[in-house]
């Protein structure tokens, strides 16, 4: 089944790609839809009936090379059950939208067949990072990793006619390796400490590596710590945080159910994924992950500040991501992989949802990308509306606090929000609770300017603004269900007690032996149902206020240290080293913080509406009044000017120099005047001596007698 | 008395060798060649090789510097200017001469054989049967492969010279004794009645 | 003792017999007429040695007293030696028969050359080399001169036979040191000999001489002047019977002299072939860049080629010898291809030799030129061939022995001749529209072409199973 579900996906590309010709074009389209709505079916029947014991099936054979020894095999665990539904549905719900999006895309002349090659793309795609998610080893993670940034590259320059999209692709691409570089490296590093690329070696060797010091780049490095931080570079690249983050808003240039799969919903979030998978290593990497924690909360910061700004939807949504990926970067950082997974897992639910409704207005406003040129589209798209409304919900985190009541987003940030405080990073905390607030401001702005106020832009487009097919609305439906569902159905498996999430991720649970059973008879009967969950946690909060001295609340995460997390590395999916105590703070933080995120949240609501609904000249005047401020978010901190500086230029002028003195004078000059000059010298050298006369041949035999028998004679031979 | 034998067929040989080579007569060269077979001739007979002696001399003495000679003087070759275009060479050709003549004389000069050499070399004459006779036997026995190939080389040197020589030109008229022979009046004349007045 | 000694050369007894039955049988009957036939009864003879050579019992026999070596090593030989021969001869006769060359004693000649190499290979004496040697050096001298009509014919065979002489006059010198200092001309007893101390200078001469002699037979620089001018002046036919199967006897007869015999003082001999293979390839590849005449292009190509082959002896070691005959065996197959290709170069029923002629061959026929271009890709050393994997052999062999700068000067010398094979491809593909060949399509010949091309595209699967022939039949020679 998982071998079925893993290939189908490429059985799909090939049929898409390559035989299009022959089955049809419409034939060719729905095989590979099908196929991925099959994956996406057995990948739910794999995570619904998961038991979280860590599973591996060979597929084949694959290197064999000294000691390097290694299998084609899916490795399959809770991390990779929750990746397969993610990227299988989403991609699914992607291809089946693509029906509708692609349909007479106004970048290719009628009669041209560009849409097999698009879901071929997209089927591959889906292949690659299946591949990189079931991986048991590094390598064929890289390949992964490798296959969907091809996949990402193919799909951003889609519309290779655009100079601007091909820009993109390249820019993505090749930012991109330098945090494969990293990776590779990593991958290397780990080969020579471990002497294996198995994920489960790796995992054994992993306190051996915490104690091993190792000399890279003429300085000593703890080895954990070192590996920790190539590994996480590659992360950066992929998951684009912060100094490796510019390509993401470039790629907006492929069309917009690719920004949903990819650059949103999958293809990101691999860093994220490939951070919890080494989840043994990195908790022996202290100063990597407090490194992790700090770029994640910059990241969230500094991308939900360019977001604040931007006019083109999609680029508001792509911050978005990169904000929300730095959330679930700081989830890791300080230890709480499986609230990581939690927000990647909804993230990708109402983040999608809300490029395919991006995509859906696109499409409805004729390819018009400018916020500006929107408004009043309620009533002309009011599916779209509503969908984009629910993810936008989602996505700010709308909720009941204090409960385990809200929207998906709501549930998933707020772990992280109180995970990176428990994790004692206060910077991580305030910038991810400012991050909310921004968050929920812009992507208000973002509703307001689309759906309401006045018509603005053409009035002709206005007009014909129409609601998008229903393969467009269904792909919507679906994920809006995700959005809604997905933190309140989940929450208690990924940020429960620990003796709900170790049953979730197959890690072993003890109970303290020193506490009495009352605790524990608690927890037993907590674990019942999804709902006394939040039961307990109101109890808790009204025991909060009644004391500090004798605090049940107090007691109670006490009582949670009944259940600690004590597997070894590499035992079940995530490991929580014996001291990370980070889910039961969190658990216990204090009321202030668990309120926080909301409070942002409304806070930026208020703005949105002051700024966009009660006073909508306000934008202008604000930007003109801090207009250095206002340019530096809206030019994206001049991160790509700098770089275009610091790097690009320099760059092209060493390739330019290299290029035409180093290659074309030196070299080329060189071999030239070897070809030209040299060589024929002797060719008309060798063709005097040959003149014909037998006494001429004769003498140049003697000639090499002599000089033969002149050599051993004066060599004396070897001796 | 032997030792004066040796040095004087050694000396008689390499002038005769040396005098083939620069005489200006090709006749010349060749009857400084006879001496040089000569000469050798004589050496082997002191070695106690009476039998191959003798072949030297009616062999190549008697045959193969015949047909020389023969040759020779029927070809009208200007030996003069191949020399001069030889002479061109001349100094260099001294020079490298000089050169490996010296290198010899140190190798020979100090020669050493290899340890038991000595013992396989010394294949004495052997006494209880004589010179012709052992070396029948041993062509024959010991060296029965490449007696053989001998003969096929000699084989491939016949055809050759045929291939290379004997051709039936077609252009020419041939005397056929055959067709000569069965000639007879019957084939070779028809009567014809020729009418006065016409022709045939 | 005799009747044994009997049945191990029985293929080269049956094939001389053949050659003198036959021989008789053409002289009494109808002469030149029984040419076409002959050739194909001698090339089916060959093919049915061949076959019997490779099938018959392994090990190593010794025949009359150590002269004939029977070994896995002259097994080899003889079969790459036979199969050319064989597919040279087949190849020739239609060309031959048309210009009335087709004289009945051309494959019986070829036949006895063929004794003479596999008496070479096998060789196990320093005379029966030398018969072997001479058995085959007469048999071509007078098959080079075979177009009597012909002035350049006829200074081909000349010049051969001449020089020849020098050579085997070299060789005999040195064998006669050789002979002198260890007092046997047995290999086996050379062998013993070094075995006892240095090797003296006087050894060290006879060395010299014999590798000048044989070097000579494989045309290496410097004893390599003879090639061009007997290439060129022979009939096209013999000219691809001169590249193919006299150089793998001649390099098979270099392998075994210099390990049978000197096995013990590689050293010695490794630094001179070392030198004569630097030469070689050097000067092949520089010389054949001035050449119009794709005859003595390909000469100069096969010196070149030589000096990869040798580059292989030189190293001296098993996997060297082994290199060397996987080597010498695409050569001959991409050599037997390539003049396949030359006899099909016509201009209104005369050979044309002219490159230049070549000229936007390939519009007009695309398969032959394709087939063409593969092979000059492979005489190249282009990768995906099976002649790049031939050098690969080579270098790696030298590399292995300590001659990294032999194994580097080659990689250089085969840049440098990849310009003379690629202009051809150039003139073919792209050259302008000029005098046209024309288009003869002999199934023969044709058939030869295209085997070979496809040999050397599919043979990089796995050489056809050669490497491993190779390898064993170095393993009985050099141990």
């Amino acid at each position: 089944m998982e071998t079925t579900l893993l290939f189908a996906p490429l059985v799909g590309a090939l049929i898409c790609g390559f035989g299009w010709k022959f089955i049809g074009e419409k034939a060719a389209l729905w095989t590979a839809t099908g196929l991925l709505f099959l994956s996406a079916l057995l990948s739910w029947i794999v995570f619904l009936t998961f038991d979280g014991h860590t599973e591996t099936i060979e597929i084949l054979r694959w290197i064999e090379s000294g000691s390097l020894s290694t299998s084609w095999a899916i490795r399959l665990d809770r991390l990779t059950a929750i990746m397969l539904i993610v990227i299988t549905t989403v991609s699914s719900l992607v291809h089946l939208y693509s029906f509708g999006y692609m349909a007479d895309d106004p970048q290719w002349r009628p009669g041209e067949s560009y849409k097999p090659r698009f879901f071929a793309y997209l089927s591959f795609f889906t292949f690659a990072m299946l591949m990189l998610v079931t991986s048991d080893n590094l390598v064929q993670m890289f390949f992964g990793w490798e296959g969907v940034g091809v996949a990402s590259y193919l799909l951003i320059g889609f519309y290779y006619r655009k100079p601007s999209a091909n820009a993109a692709a390249m820019k993505a691409f090749i930012v991109n390796r330098v945090g494969d570089f990293g990776f590779a490296l990593g991958i290397f590093g780990l080969f020579f400490l471990v002497d294996s690329i198995n994920l489960s070696d790796i995992f054994e060797a992993a306190p051996v590596l915490a104690e091993t010091q190792v000399t890279f780049l003429w300085t000593e490095w703890n080895a954990a710590n070192l590996i920790a931080f190539l590994l996480f570079v590659g992360a950066m690249g992929k998951s684009a945080q912060l100094i490796l983050h510019t390509w993401l808003p470039d790629a907006m240039e492929g069309p917009t159910p690719v920004s949903a799969l990819i650059h949103a919903a999958t293809m990101v979030t691999a860093g994220v994924f490939l951070v919890c998978r080494m989840s043994p290593l990195m908790e022996f990497a202290p100063g990597a992950t407090s490194f992790i924690t700090v770029l994640g909360a910059m990241t969230a910061f500094f991308a939900a500040t360019v977001g604040l700004v931007q006019n083109d939807i999609k680029r508001v949504i792509a911050y978005s991501t990169c904000s929300q990926l730095g959330y679930m970067f700081v989830a890791a950082g300080v230890g709480m992989y499986s609230a990581a997974m939690f927000h990647l897992f909804t993230h990708a639910f109402f983040k999608a949802m809300l490029f395919l409704g991006a995509g859906s207005v696109i499409h409805a406003m004729h390819h018009e990308q400018d916020m500006r040129n929107y408004g009043a589209l309620r009533k002309k798209i009011p599916y779209t509306y509503w969908a984009m409304m629910i993810g936008t919900l989602a996505i700010t985190g709308v909720g009941i606090p204090l409960t385990t009541i809200g929207f998906a987003g709501f549930l998933s940030k707020d772990a992280i929000i109180e995970s990176a405080y428990a994790g004692g990073s206060m910077f991580g905390f305030w910038a991810l609770v400012i991050a909310a607030g921004m968050t929920s401001f812009y992507s208000w702005r973002l509703i307001f300017l689309t759906f309401f106020g006045e018509a603005r832009g053409d009035k002709h487009t206005h007009d014909h603004a129409h609601e998008s097919p229903m393969v467009m609305l269904v792909p919507l439906g679906v994920l809006a269900l995700g959005a809604v569902f997905a933190g309140m159905l989940w929450y208690n498996q990924f940020f429960g007690h620990a003796d709900k999430v170790g049953k979730f991720y197959g890690i072993p649970v003890a109970e303290a032996a020193a506490h009495g059973e009352a605790h524990s008879d608690d927890h037993a009967s907590d674990s019942h149902a999804d709902d006394s969950h939040a039961e307990d946690s109101h109890a808790d909060d009204s025991h909060a206020t009644d004391s500090h001295g004798e605090d049940s609340h107090a007691k109670d995460s006490y009582g949670e240290h009944h259940y600690a997390f004590v597997g070894k590395p590499g035992e079940g999916a995530l490991y929580f080293a014996p001291d990370n105590h980070v889910l039961d703070d969190a658990h216990a933080a204090p009321k202030w913080v668990k309120v926080s995120p909301f409070v942002a949240m409304v806070f930026g609501l208020l703005m949105a509406l002051w700024f966009y609904i009660w006073n909508p000249s306000l934008p202008k005047r604000t930007a003109d009044t801090f207009q250095p401020l206002y340019q530096f978010l809206l030019n994206k901190w001049y991160f790509d000017e700098i770089y275009d500086a610091v790097f690009v230029r320099p760059a092209i002028g060493l390739g330019r120099f290299l290029w035409k003195r180093g290659d074309g004078n030196t070299i080329d000059g060189f071999l030239n005047g070897v070809a030209m000059g040299v060589v024929p010298f002797f060719t008309r050298l060798a063709g005097k001596a040959q003149s014909g006369f037998i006494f001429t041949y004769a003498f140049w035999m003697v000639l090499g007698i002599a000089a033969l028998v002149t050599w051993m004679s004066i060599g004396g031979g070897a001796h | 008395m032997s030792v004066f034998a040796f040095y004087l067929f050694a000396i008689s040989a390499i002038a005769g060798g040396l005098f083939t080579v620069i005489s200006r007569q090709p006749v010349h060269s060749v009857l400084w060649l006879i001496l040089s077979f000569i000469s050798a001739a004589g050496l082997f007979v002191l070695l106690g090789a009476e039998f191959v002696a003798m072949l030297l001399v009616i062999v190549y003495v008697g045959a193969v510097a015949v047909l020389f000679l023969f040759v020779v003087m029927m070809l009208d070759v200007d030996f003069a200017e191949l020399k001069a275009e030889m002479a061109r060479y001349m100094p260099l050709a001294l020079l490298i001469g000089l050169v490996i003549l010296m290198q010899f004389v140190m190798a020979f000069g100090a020669w050493e054989s290899a340890h038991g050499a000595a013992e396989q070399l010394a294949q004495p004459v052997p006494v209880d049967r004589h010179n012709t006779e052992a070396l029948g036997v041993i062509l024959y026995d010991q060296y029965f492969l490449l007696f053989q190939l001998a003969g096929l080389i000699l084989l491939v040197a016949m055809i050759g010279a045929i291939v290379l020589t004997l051709r039936h030109r077609q252009d020419i008229k041939r005397q056929d004794i055959l067709a000569q022979m069965y000639r007879d009046p019957a084939k070779a004349m028809e009567l014809k009645d020729v009418k006065p007045g016409q022709g045939l | 003792m005799i009747q044994a000694d009997l049945s191990i050369i029985l293929p080269e007894i049956v094939l001389a017999v053949y050659a003198m039955l036959a021989l008789l049988a053409a002289v009494y009957t109808s002469k030149d007429k029984l040419g076409p036939l002959l050739v194909w009864s001698t090339g089916g003879l060959m093919v049915v040695l061949a076959a019997w050579i490779a099938t018959k019992a392994s090990g190593t026999h010794v025949a009359f007293g150590g002269m004939f070596v029977d070994d896995g090593f002259a097994r080899f030989a003889k079969v790459a030696i036979l199969l050319s021969a064989a597919a040279v001869l087949v190849m020739s006769q239609d060309y031959m028969s048309r210009r009335g060359l087709l004289r009945f004693e051309y494959p019986l000649l070829v036949a006895l050359a063929a004794v003479g190499m596999m008496m070479m290979v096998s060789a196990g004496d320093l005379m029966a080399l030398y018969m072997g040697l001479e058995l085959q050096s007469l048999a071509l001298y007078v098959v080079a001169a075979l177009r009597r009509d012909s002035v350049k014919s006829t200074e081909a065979g000349l010049k051969y036979f001449v020089l020849g002489a020098l050579s085997s006059g070299l060789l005999l010198y040195g064998a006669s040191l050789v002979y002198g200092f260890s007092g046997t001309t047995l290999f086996s007893g050379i062998i013993e000999t070094a075995k006892h101390g240095e090797v003296t200078i006087g050894l060290l001469f006879g060395l010299i001489f014999l590798i000048s002699g044989l070097a000579f037979k494989v045309s290496a620089v410097p004893f390599h002047m003879w090639t061009p001018d007997v290439y060129e002046g022979s009939p096209t036919p013999v000219t691809a019977f001169f590249a193919t199967a006299p150089k793998m006897a001649a390099m098979g007869l270099f392998a075994r002299v210099m390990h049978d015999a000197f096995g013990l003082a590689v050293q010695d001999w490794s630094q001179v072939i070392a030198l004569l293979a630097l030469l070689s390839m050097f000067l092949g590849a520089v010389a054949a860049i001035g050449q119009r005449d794709i005859k003595r292009l390909m000469a100069f190509s096969s010196i070149a080629h030589m000096g990869y082959a040798m580059m292989g002896l030189a190293a001296g070691t098993q996997f060297g010898v082994q290199a060397l005959l996987v080597y010498m065996a695409i050569y001959v197959t991409m050599n037997v291809g390539t003049f396949a290709f030359i006899l099909m170069m016509e201009k209104d029923g005369k050979p044309v030799t002219d490159i230049t002629m070549l000229n936007g061959y390939a519009r007009r026929e695309p398969a032959k030129a394709l087939a063409m271009l593969v092979l000059l890709f492979s005489l190249a050393g282009v990768p995906p061939m099976l002649g790049f994997f031939g050098k690969l052999y080579v270098l790696r062999a030298a590399y292995d022995a300590g001659l990294a700068w032999l194994a580097i000067a080659g990689v250089i010398a085969s840049v440098i001749g990849a310009f003379y094979y690629l202009r051809i491809v150039y003139y073919m593909y792209f050259g302008d529209e000029g005098e046209e060949l024309d288009s003869n399509n002999q199934p023969i010949l044709w058939g030869f072409l295209m085997a070979s091309a496809a040999v050397m595209l599919l043979g990089i699967i796995n050489m056809f199973g050669v490497e491993g022939a190779a390898a064993a039949a170095a393993a009985t020679l050099v141990n």
